[in-house]
Parts: structure tokens; sequence; C-alpha cells
């Protein structure tokens, strides 16, 4: 009885709990943080074995250098786009910003049909809640929760995730959701003709002010009446390390939160 | 001289000569593995899609099955607590699901006057597609028939590691058991 007291509680307000789970996943931190390094390891180990077994273990990082400048070239398309539009329109330099922390992803809920993985920074090295985390390749989520050492991560393809997408070198936006098997959803903003085509790479469009515009998030694979169905770029079970970025238009994040009766009232 | 009884100096759980249990093993053990099979699924790195059995979970039914009687009907609830630290779900999925299923356990046991390993797995098995079920309609998602079919791998899954979970449920039991605190 307790129990569903308590569930109701807290599908009623998320964050009650979060500083008991901050502390409890601080707790498991450090051996999280060990069994990080062992992944990877175990990654490469069996990464260089591939490689071995195919032609010497050069081949396996060559397709991977192959892989990721194919990645950058689309981001770069989608940058050399974007660079255009702004000139025109404002005449604005875009400015280069470093990434606030580089951690590993340290772990995940990996039973639970929820989408989190847990980050091996915290507020302590500058992490704060909405902040952008990507990977290598790309975008792989969101900071939710932070606490002093460790931060919890929403992915992409949890499905309460949504992030504001554009085509890598067209100007059709869209939203990329969380379909909860793995892969996003790609629904259209204007409806009509669908212009999308397997794959094509989605980038962020920097739309809601969270994440910079122009890092790739997924490949179409199928196309559907109101968009398509992608696979994200960026599998976090497969990256080393990440980084945390500050928020891209911290005002425009603001600005959306606050209600428009608020607004109109001052 | 011929023995009576060959175990009668020692058995299964060690020598019966100036040895006892150790009441600290007995209590912990089965608390401890259902908390440690509750933390293990974090160490894994799943993006897509939920994978990893819920191994808190499996720990506790495998205890509860294997050696009834031993974990209290209200196990669940501090157990399930610890569990929702991990777990990603809503705070008090795990204590309400985890209480809820102990009861229907008890109730089980209370109508059927035999037991057996593959009534044991039986039992098992439906409750644990009830509870991932149930724990993905309480997860917060938005849940959809994909969502549903996504989870059939962890189900196939989690129902078929019932053998393993038994198995090393009496193995720590033998360790709970083991007569290892000196009388004199």
């Amino acid at each position: 009885m307790l129990g569903a007291v308590l569930l109701g509680l807290s599908l009623w307000s998320p964050s009650n709990w979060q500083g008991p789970r901050g502390l409890a996943s601080e707790a498991v931190a450090p051996v999280a943080e060990a069994g990080a390094t062992a992944r990877t390891g175990g990654q490469g180990f069996f990464g260089s074995i591939a490689g071995y077994f195919r032609a010497g273990s050069q081949n396996a990082e060559l397709k991977e250098e192959v892989e990721l400048a194919r990645i950058r070239l689309q981001e770069a398309k989608a940058v050399e786009q974007e660079n255009q539009r702004l000139k025109v329109l404002l005449g604005l330099a875009e400015q280069e910003v470093g990434p606030v922390a580089v951690a590993r992803l340290v772990g995940s809920t990996a039973s639970s049909t929820r989408r989190f993985a847990y980050l091996g920074a915290g507020k302590n090295d500058g992490v704060a809640i909405g902040m952008p985390v990507r990977g290598p390749r790309g975008v792989v989520g969101r900071v939710l929760e932070t606490s002093a050492n460790i931060s919890r991560v929403l992915l992409l393809t949890d499905s309460q995730s949504v992030l504001p997408v554009r085509l890598a070198d067209e100007d059709v936006v869209a939203f990329a959701e969380g379909r909860g098997d793995g892969r996003l959803q790609i629904r259209l903003i204007n409806l009509g003709i669908n212009p999308l085509e397997p794959g094509d790479v989605m980038v962020t469009s920097g739309a809601g002010g969270y994440y910079r515009p122009g890092i790739a998030v997924a490949i179409l694979t199928e196309i559907t009446d109101d968009g398509g169905i992608a696979r994200i770029i960026s599998d976090p079970a497969a990256t080393d390390y990440v980084s945390v970025e500050p928020i891209w238009q911290p005002e425009a994040v603001a600005g959306a939160q606050q209600p428009v009766d608020q607004v109109l009232a001052e | 001289m011929e023995r009576v009884n060959p175990s009668a100096r020692r058995d299964a759980y060690g020598s019966r000569i100036n040895r006892v249990h150790s009441p600290v093993r007995a209590y912990s053990i089965p608390t401890l593995s259902v908390m440690a099979a509750s933390i293990l699924p974090f160490f894994f790195v799943s993006g897509g899609v939920a994978i990893i059995p819920p191994l808190g979970f499996l720990m506790l039914l495998g205890w509860r099955l294997v050696r009834p009687g031993l974990l209290p009907v209200w196990a669940g609830f501090p157990l399930g607590l610890f569990d929702d630290l991990f777990s990603g779900q809503p705070f008090g999925s795990a204590i309400f699901l985890w209480s809820a299923a102990v009861i229907a356990i008890e109730i089980t046991e209370t109508q059927l006057p035999r037991r057996s390993f593959a009534q044991d797995w039986t039992i098992f098995g439906l409750i644990i597609l009830a509870y991932i079920f149930s724990a993905a309609l309480l997860s917060g998602s938005d849940v959809s028939l994909l969502i549903i079919l996504a989870l059939g791998p962890q189900a196939l899954l989690s129902v078929l590691l019932f053998p393993i979970i038994a198995r090393m449920v009496a193995r720590l039991d033998r360790i709970r058991l083991k007569r290892v605190r000196r009388v004199h």
C-alpha cells in the first residue's frame, strides 16, 4: 500500500527523489567507473581480434575513421549552410565553445523501460541540468539530474525525449522522438510531400536553445507518411568518452520555461 | 567400529562437532544477494532497449521459491526501496510490485498442496512476465505496442534464467548455513 502511495507521489513529481537516488548512485560510482574502463578496454580488445581476423588491426581503425569522416562531412555541410543562413539573416559569427566536462558513461538503467544513462561527472565539474551531452559521433542526450560527482542523462532513445532536428543539407525541420525500441521517430513539422529519403542524416537544428545546431543525430532508415524512422548515430553503449557542453542559448531556454501570463504582467 | 550414521560428524554444511551456524551469515546473505543483484544492471550501458533482466527481482523470487518462509512477506518493501534507487523506474514502483509479487506467491502456495521444480518455474515465469509488463506501464513512458514488443527479449531472458538463479540461490544457501562459528 505504502508502495502504491510512493509510486503515485513520484509519478506526480519525479524530482522529489533526486536526493536519495543521487546519493545511491554516488556510492556505486567508483565501481561503475572501473566497469566503464573495463568495458571500453574489452571493446577495444574484441575490436583488435576482429581486425586481426579480417586484415590486420588497422582495418578496424581505418573503418572507424572513415565512418567518422563521413559523419563529419555531413556535419560540415550542415555548418556551412547554417553559416550562410546566419550571415544572410543577422551577420553574426558563430563562436566555438569548449566542453564543460569530459567523462565516461558509467552506467545505465539497463533493466528498465526508461532510457537513462549515468555520467561520471557532476556538479563539482560544473555540470548543470539541461546541458547537452555528445559523443565523438553525435548527440547522446541531455542532463536530467545532477549530484556531486555523477549525473543522470536522458538518452535520445527514451520515449520521453524530443529533439528538434533538420536535414543535414536542406532546410527541412522536424522533431526526433524516442520510440522506446532503440530507434527515433522523425516527425516533419511542415506536412506535405515527404522530402526524406533513407540514408539522410538528421542534425540538430538549434531550436529550443539546448543544443548547438549542426550536431549529427540520426540516419534515416525507413520513410513513413509524416516523416520517417531513424537510427541514432551515437550509440551510448559504443561510446568511450562523452563531453558535456554548455546550454547553447540559455536565454531562449529560460524564456521557454516562463509562463506567458508572467511575461504579460511585467 | 562401524559408524551408525555416516553424517553424524560431518554433513554438507561442514563439521557438526564444535561448530554452529553463524547467525550473521544466515540472516544477511539473502538480503545482501538481492541488493547486489539490484545494483548489477546499473553497470551495463544499454542505449536502445531494456535488455538486462531485472536481476534483483529474479533473486528475490529465487529466494522466495527455493527457500520458502525465509524472507518475510514484507521483504518486498525494503528490498524494493533499494532497487528503486538504481533501476531508473519512478520511486515506489519496485516497492509496490515486489510486495505484490511476494504476496501473490504466498497466496498461490496456500492454494497448491504440492511443489515441484516445474511448478516453481511456471509461477516464476508468470510473475516475471506480469512484472515486466506492469513495470513498463508504471515507468512513466508512453506505452505503445512497440515498447511492449521491445520488451520481448528481456522477458524471454528473464524467464529462462530461473534454473541458473535457483542454482545460485541453492549455492548461496549452502554458504549461508555453513557451520563456521566455534562453540568453544
